[in-house]
């Protein structure tokens, strides 16, 4: 790599050859607005708000995709790119409905960020679009075009990074919109409500399908007995919403802050997700000692289970019967909550908090009813929670810890790192280790599943039997894995994997569709860390060893993979079309 | 197939015509990069770019159907919606526009009671403007079908259009 | 062996068979053998002869006469008259005939007539028949290149030969071909750029209808030249004539082993296919053509990579226009000096325009370069129609500058016009008489571009439709002269921060109808 030597705004700046405008600039202290570009994306240079002045050339640059060449001289706060700037801000402002303080971004829009940044105090321009129809067709996910400035990260995230190809461009030039296949709606189309397009819309144009106001209408309601559950990644990253650093651990405060607005149960995900592990375990067990169909690919991320269903329909039967810790809850709030504390579940509502928007479409699911009601009947994300709390005047940052309530609420550590990428395998391999060999793996720790590595693969040594292993999050990454054991199948008739943890979102549900504004992959990383902290902190780190789960056993479910447990947390799947989505037929 | 009693003839040939399709193209399966060459052959296949075509091409050459529909709508030549039996476009390029295209355009709107992109209800004329067809000498150009009329004048146009059945 | 007396030539482009040439055709066939002169008279197809809006042409040689306008009806008087009585049908002939040649002013100022470079087959040939091209001395050029030439020769002639690319922008094709050659790759691709789209340009057409082989040889000595291995032809899908002549004539290259493997027995082998276009005018930007080659919408790609290092498919990827690759064999056969007899120093060869508007013959005419836009209205396009005024021109396309009255006198080459803040583009001259409307001109210039923009950046995709409206209101009277400052003020932001030469070449119109016919848009608006 050679160095680049050129001037910034007369400074003299050194370089590596490869680096654009943008990071040289930082790298002398100037900040060069941006709004089409993100960290985590190939730079498309859509928006032209990063335009610098390079002495020599009559049209200016792109500081996001141009990179540094010798002896440049650069001006990125000349009169005249400031102007041009701020005729690019007005135009885009005259195509976007400013209906800044009634708009789900208020505070965390890019574009409004921007406008404060570059000062824009007046408008020379009328307002010129014609409103276009919001899509509301989807249970997780809306639309609204008229805020899209076509920036095209939710293009590029969905196609590149998840690779399901949704969304795409549409029409061309002034009539160009974002839309999915024949405009038919989100939730006509092969969407699999992942909301990694949410995640990196800077402005207000994607965001869940909101049921605060239900959730609310039901926690009022006298005669309903509402009792919620927390995913594993959601005490990761809710305190962000409250000022707190990415990565604060806040487990606690949400069960105390859950308790004050007056849940009349606050129980946890995560005991759901150590019953997971042992009904998913007993699964892989049983196939590797009796030959079964291998290998088992996890089934938590219901974002995954649509991809599946609609791209890889032939791989179905590999993927575990185990419904996702959300479902399992939800069936078991209505059966044997119900019956221990002896309140009939049509009384039950039994909601859950999720980093997830496809986790909305699971509870819709219709096989989801297993407890004879929908099992779960609202899903809030991360961020639909934080604006519960904070409409209902509860500060989280000043909250006590607290725990969560029995008997669904006791957890173990092997659960909480469900909500990071290689968590899942972690927790199922020091299950599985067990009830392989009957003893207790000693280091548990597994390193090599960690990370943000896009597929990793390890060996696992079970007491001479090697279990071969591969972990993938993201779509994208996901397709690397099932190409190849696709053709391995084939070819081969068998696979060289026996487990497979797949995970619909980069990094895992800390990076999911419900998260808080402003994931980027740095950020995903840290908030995984703060899990694997919560791990090594927790009295159990072995989802067998969670006493309410043996309890469970004991009292109601017999043992894993019973009769019972069948019928309560376990499902099946079906072909999807790949023009829209819908259920073609059962597998 | 009872369905087809209240059958429109247009749609059972249309139906008819799907063989061919998959043969036409099926030099192009697995190959994304040909998809504008396979909408080219549908969409000289049926007048237009049905639905179903569309779907079907999305599947053999492994392009996401949403990929298909926005390169279809990008391309001002490929068109989504049935085409009446014979096209009048009015040429709209510079030289045209200069002498009058536009009012030309208005005329034959007027004429067929439609808009530029509709067709009319019995389907016998489909009306769109196109950019310079290379025929500025004549202008303004309208193109039926095939077929050029140079200089255009609004008295001459019903005439003219009054010889495609 | 019969005498032929006489050749009766009929132009079959899509012009002349949008007027009825294969009705005429078939009466004249008809007619020549019930008047028993089927021994003597042959009737054979050419290409366009440059004649445009006068219906069905044909030229009687030896007597080298035009006639216009011929109908069916026509048919039996003309071939009596002239083809058995010898005696010309003063009524359908053409007077304003186009010139055959080209005009060079010598430096004692007098006009001299020398042949046509890049259409020097056109009308003369039968497209559809390799071996008149063959006959015309086609495919010397490569057969020179294969047998006595080294790939760094052809590159060097051609830098030597200083030709600048024929698509609008003038680089110098040699370097282009240097930076090929230069870059490794085990495959290269050379693409044809036959999306002709700026308005008012037909010069692509009328070469791959006329002389399908010129182009074919053009590229194969390009292929030669960079290593390329796969030629592709990206062609305007509307133009369906051009398209069945260029597949016709791959295939007939291909049965005369001048396509394929080991090319006239030489280790050079090299294949041509023909790819249809879809209707986008920023695919004649070369990076969108790309994209729209590899079967997606026609958005520009960030420079650089350009496509000379990552074209096709990543691959390394020469883009050149029809009428570029239309000079390389005759470069090649008669060398870079006889080249740079034509022309101006800077900016060598000759230049097809194509005249339009209120001009009295209408067409396509091959000039040098540098002649003045005054000696190809006046002397080939025939002066202002109906004795009207000149007014103005948009040279160059939509995409192009207007010139005013004052500017007559301008040099009409790349380097010349970029003096003026103008462009010579592709190279279509749009002629206004004192009747025109500028603003109304201006207008359908900006809608032109709305429609077209990608959408892709911001700058074009709204700047587009806001000078749609500031036009718009300017036109319909109801604008302030604000609003001339705003429409000015959007296209210098244009120019300055669109992401590809669509959007930075709006400018131009813009701020040139404002220049030289400023006082027509302040009569429009209020102050």
């Amino acid at each position: 790599m050679n160095a680049i030597k050129a001037q910034i705004n007369h400074m003299e700046v050194e370089v590596q050859e490869g680096t654009t405008i943008l990071d040289a600039a930082k790298k002398v202290g100037f900040t060069i607005p941006t709004l089409c570009h993100h960290a985590d994306l190939k730079p498309q240079g859509s928006c032209g708000i990063c335009v610098v002045e390079v002495e020599g050339f009559p049209a200016m640059k792109r500081a996001c995709m141009t990179e540094m060449v010798n002896g440049w001289k650069i001006h990125t706060n000349s009169a005249r790119v400031r102007a041009v700037r701020k005729t690019l801000l007005e135009l885009i402002l005259s195509n976007h409905e400013m209906d800044c303080p009634i708009c789900i971004k208020n505070n965390a829009c890019e574009l409004q960020r921007l406008a404060a940044t570059l000062g824009m105090t007046t408008l020379k321009y009328p307002q010129n679009f014609q409103k276009k129809k919001i899509d509301n067709t989807s249970v997780a996910i809306v639309r609204n075009p008229n805020k899209c400035i076509l920036c095209g990260r939710c293009v590029q995230v969905c196609t590149e990074i998840q690779t399901v190809n949704a969304l795409a461009l549409s029409m061309r030039g002034f009539n160009t919109v974002i839309t999915d296949a024949f405009d038919a709606g989100l939730g006509n189309s092969v969407c699999v409500n992942c909301g990694q397009c949410i995640v990196y819309c800077p402005v207000g144009a994607l965001y869940e399908k909101s049921c605060v106001d239900k959730v609310w209408e039901v926690i009022n309601d006298p005669g309903k007995h509402v009792v919620v559950q927390e995913a594993p990644a959601v005490r990761a990253t809710l305190g962000e919403e409250f000022g707190m650093e990415p990565g604060s651990l806040v487990s606690g405060k949400m069960h105390a802050t859950l308790r004050r607005m007056r849940f009349d149960a606050v129980f946890d995900t995560n005991f759901a997700a150590d019953l997971t592990i042992l009904e998913e375990g007993t699964e892989i067990v049983d196939r590797v000692k009796n030959g079964g169909k291998l290998p088992v690919i996890t089934s938590c991320s219901p974002g995954w289970i649509k991809f599946m269903e609609t791209f890889y329909p032939h791989l179905s039967e590999y993927v575990s019967t185990a419904k996702s810790p959300q479902q399992m809850f939800g069936a078991l709030s209505k059966t044997y909550y119900s019956e221990i504390k002896g309140i009939p579940p049509e009384k039950i509502v039994s909601v859950s908090v999720m980093p997830c928007t496809a986790k909305k479409f699971e509870c819709n699911r219709p096989e989801m009813n297993s407890s004879r009601y929908q099992d779960v009947d609202y899903v809030l994300t991360t961020r639909e929670i934080a604006r519960m709390m904070k409409e209902a005047g509860i500060d989280l940052k000043e909250m006590p810890d607290e725990p969560a309530d029995d008997p669904m609420g006791e957890y173990s550590g092997a659960a909480t790192i469900f909500g990071v990428t290689g968590g899942v395998m972690e927790a199922a391999l020091r299950s599985a280790y067990f009830l392989i060999t009957g003893k207790e793996l000693e280091d548990l720790d597994i390193l090599p599943v960690r990370g943000m590595e896009g597929v990793k693969e390890a060996e696992i040594d079970v007491n001479g039997l090697k279990l071969k292993v591969a972990v993938a999050h993201g779509l994208g990454n996901a397709r690397k894995i099932l190409d190849k054991v696709s053709t391995q199948l084939k070819n081969e008739g068998k696979s060289e994997y026996h487990i497979i943890e797949i995970m619909a979102c980069p990094g895992g549900c800390v990076g999911g569709g419900g998260q808080p504004w402003g994931s980027n992959m740095a950020r995903r990383a840290r908030r995984g860390e703060t899990l694997l902290k919560e791990d090594k902190s927790l009295p159990y780190r072995r989802s067998h060893e969670n006493p309410s789960i043996k309890a469970i056993y004991e009292k109601y479910l017999e043992q894993p993979n019973s009769k019972k447990a069948h019928h309560l947390l376990h499902t099946h799947y079906y072909k999807r079309s790949k023009v829209d989505g819908k259920v073609i037929l059962d597998t | 197939m009872s369905a087809k009693n209240h059958c429109n003839c247009a749609r059972v040939d249309e139906e008819d015509l799907y063989p061919k399709l998959e043969e036409m193209i099926a030099q192009h399966k697995g190959k994304p990069t040909e998809l504008i060459m396979a909408l080219h052959k549908a969409q000289n296949l049926f007048g237009y770019l049905p639905k179903k075509a569309q779907e079907l091409i999305s599947e053999r050459l492994n392009v996401p159907i949403s990929t298909v529909c926005g390169v279809i709508s990008f391309y001002s030549f490929f068109s989504t919606v049935p085409k009446g039996r014979h096209t009048v476009k009015v040429c709209l390029g510079t030289a045209c526009y200069v002498r009058g295209g536009q009012q030309t355009l208005k005329k034959v709107e007027k004429e067929l009671n439609t808009k530029v992109g509709s067709t009319t209800e019995d389907r016998r004329y489909s009306v769109d403007i196109v950019r310079c067809i290379g025929a500025c000498g004549l202008a303004p150009a309208v193109l039926v079908d095939k077929d050029v009329y140079g200089r255009v004048k609004s008295t001459k146009l019903m005439d003219i259009l009054g010889k495609y059945e | 062996m019969n005498i032929v007396r006489n050749h009766v030539l009929i132009s079959i482009d899509a012009g002349t068979l949008m007027s009825g040439a294969r009705a005429v055709e078939d009466a004249l066939v008809k007619e020549i053998v019930k008047q028993g002169l089927d021994k003597e008279v042959s009737v054979l197809e050419t290409g366009s002869i440059g004649i445009t809006g006068r219906g069905v042409i044909l030229v009687v040689y030896p007597e080298g006469i035009y006639y216009a306008d011929v109908t069916p009806d026509d048919v039996p008087e003309l071939v009596e008259e002239h083809l058995l009585k010898g005696r010309p049908l003063t009524r359908l002939i053409l007077t304003e005939t186009p010139k055959r040649t080209i005009i060079t002013k010598e430096k004692t100022g007098l006009l001299k007539e020398q042949p046509r470079i890049v259409l020097k087959n056109c009308g003369f040939i039968d497209p559809e028949n390799i071996d008149e091209y063959i006959a015309a001395g086609g495919y010397e050029g490569i057969a020179k290149v294969l047998q006595t030439m080294t790939s760094e020769d052809v590159v060097a002639e051609i830098k030597s030969s200083g030709l600048l690319g024929r698509g609008g922008a003038g680089f110098p094709t040699g370097m282009k071909w240097d930076f090929a050659i230069k870059t490794p790759g085990d495959e290269k691709f050379v693409i044809c750029n036959a999306d002709e789209g700026e308005p008012g340009t037909f010069k692509d057409r009328l070469i791959l209808e006329g002389d399908p082989h010129k182009l074919i040889e053009g590229m194969l000595i390009a292929g030669y030249a960079i290593h390329g291995t796969r030629g592709f032809v990206y062609i305007r899908g509307e133009y369906s004539l051009s398209i069945e002549r260029i597949e016709k004539a791959i295939l007939d290259a291909r049965a005369y082993g001048l396509l394929g493997k080991n090319i006239l027995e030489s280790n050079f082998s090299f294949d041509i296919v023909v790819m249809k276009g879809a209707g986008a005018y920023v695919c004649g930007e070369e990076t969108a053509l790309i994209e729209s080659l590899e079967g997606k919408r026609g958005h520009p790609r960030n420079k650089p990579p350009f496509p000379i290092n990552a074209g096709l498919w990543g691959k390394p990827t020469l883009v050149n226009n029809v009428e570029t690759l239309a000079n390389i064999s005759e470069i090649i056969r008669n060398g870079a000096e006889w080249y740079k007899g034509y022309g101006t120093e800077k900016c060598s060869g000759t230049k097809v325009f194509t005249i339009l508007g209120h001009v009295a013959t209408p067409g396509l005419v091959e000039t040098e370069m540098g002649t003045t836009l005054k000696d190809i209205i006046f002397e080939y396009g025939g002066g202002i129609k109906n004795g009207k005024t000149f007014k103005g021109a948009l040279v160059g396309g939509a995409a192009g500058a207007f010139l005013g009255p004052d500017m007559l006198n301008v040099k009409m080459d790349f380097v010349n016009l970029k003096e003026y803040s103008a462009a010579l583009g592709s190279g279509a001259i749009l002629v206004m008489n004192e009747d025109t409307d500028m603003v109304d001109m201006l207008k359908s210039v900006l809608h032109f571009f709305k429609h077209e923009s990608c959408g892709h950046c911001v700058p074009c995709r709204l700047g587009t439709a806001r000078l749609v409206e500031l036009i718009d209101d300017i036109a319909a009277s109801k604008a302030k002269k604000e609003d001339i400052d705003q429409l000015l003020e959007i296209t210098r932001v244009m120019k300055d921060s669109s992401f590809c030469p669509l959007g930075q070449s709006v400018t131009l119109p813009v701020s040139s109808a404002l220049k030289y016919f400023k006082n027509e848009f302040m009569s429009r608006v209020t102050s």
